[in-house]
């Protein structure tokens, strides 16, 4: 692997972070604005959610983890701990596959 | 604030865990120990980690590695951006906890009521997902291609902690709204953009869907500046 890849990943990756919160960051920004950002967890979590449940680059796919994914929304609907969300949603996601694997 | 600390532990050992498949990963990719290790400390981000190796791993170029995810990364840039307000302090403290402005950090903090609360969730998610994360990423390199992190379904380990951190957010409607188009803008756009555009995408369309809302909606405008 290419040192490269690891420097301008690094610089990159900070500069992004430094330019956001320190850099924009503080200044007065619209009000419309303020509301949008207070919005973007919940887009990008999403999004998040989405790409790596059922994408393999940038193919889309269908395989166990979208049911440990939707055991895990079915355990945070009930409102049980992140512990146990976790633990079910990698738990459901291992078995199903092994499953699979046995057919 | 012993809630906010344990949800720290708890989101800060599940990526723990996930990170030893991104030091096998990396390892099996032709990364050094010390490379892999590096890229945990320095780009810590995982998503663009993953990114850049799963390319180099397929062959690909450093360019199209390092783009794929830097793309990535800059949400984190957004996300330092929703952050600001809440983060206080010199401008040292401020570069430092830059380093640490990611999904699960902007998440905690975003969820939290008030500022002290803020700051908790904040710092004791930042310490236990940078310790957790590097220490899980020497195991894996270490380790390399002795396990198989698939079998234990750790790739789910990500998706089903955001589960549990997106659900706070969707509470309002304009939160259900946002979800709800961040979602769809990575599915329909994942198979068509290079790999890290629909994530950044799908913050836009936060933006456009807000914006047109405001616009449709402009009489209930003024009861929300009410006393």
């Amino acid at each position: 692997m290419s040192w490269w890849l690891v420097l301008w990943l690094s610089v990159g990756a900070y500069v992004f972070k430094v330019l956001g919160l320190v850099v924009l960051g503080g200044r007065q920004l619209p009000a419309v604005v303020n509301r949008c950002l207070a919005l973007i967890p919940a887009a990008l979590l999403a999004a998040l959610i989405m790409k790596d449940t059922l994408t393999t680059g940038q193919e889309l796919v269908l395989d166990a983890r979208l049911v440990g994914v939707c055991v895990a929304a079915g355990a945070t609907f009930r409102r049980l701990p992140l512990t146990a969300v976790l633990i079910l949603g990698v738990g459901s996601t291992a078995l199903v596959r092994a499953a699979v694997g046995l057919i | 604030m012993r809630d906010v600390v344990r949800a720290s532990v708890v989101i800060g050992v599940a990526s723990g865990i996930y990170a030893i498949s991104f030091g096998v990963l990396s390892v099996s990719a032709g990364g050094s120990i010390l490379q892999t290790c590096l890229l945990s400390l320095l780009v810590f981000t995982g998503a663009s980690q993953f990114s850049a190796v799963s390319v180099i791993s397929a062959g690909g170029s450093v360019a199209s590695a390092v783009s794929g995810g830097l793309l990535l990364a800059a949400r984190n840039g957004v996300y330092g951006l929703a952050l600001s307000p809440s983060i206080k302090g010199s401008l040292a403290k401020r570069m430092l906890a830059a380093q640490f402005v990611i999904d699960e950090t902007t998440a905690m903090s975003s969820a939290a009521p008030d500022q002290r609360a803020k700051d908790w969730a904040f710092w004791s998610c930042a310490v236990m997902l940078f310790t957790c994360w590097n220490l899980g990423t020497l195991i894996g390199a270490l380790a390399g291609s002795s396990i198989d992190p698939e079998t234990f379904g750790l790739d789910a380990a990500f998706p089903v902690v955001f589960v549990a951190m997106v659900a706070p957010h969707l509470s309002s409607r304009s939160g259900r709204r946002a979800a709800f188009i961040g979602a769809m803008v990575t599915v329909a756009l994942t198979p068509i953009l290079p790999i890290g555009l629909p994530i950044l995408l799908s913050s836009v369309g936060v933006f456009v869907g807000l914006v047109s809302h405001d616009g449709d909606n402009a009489p209930d405008h003024s009861l929300e500046v009410g006393p």
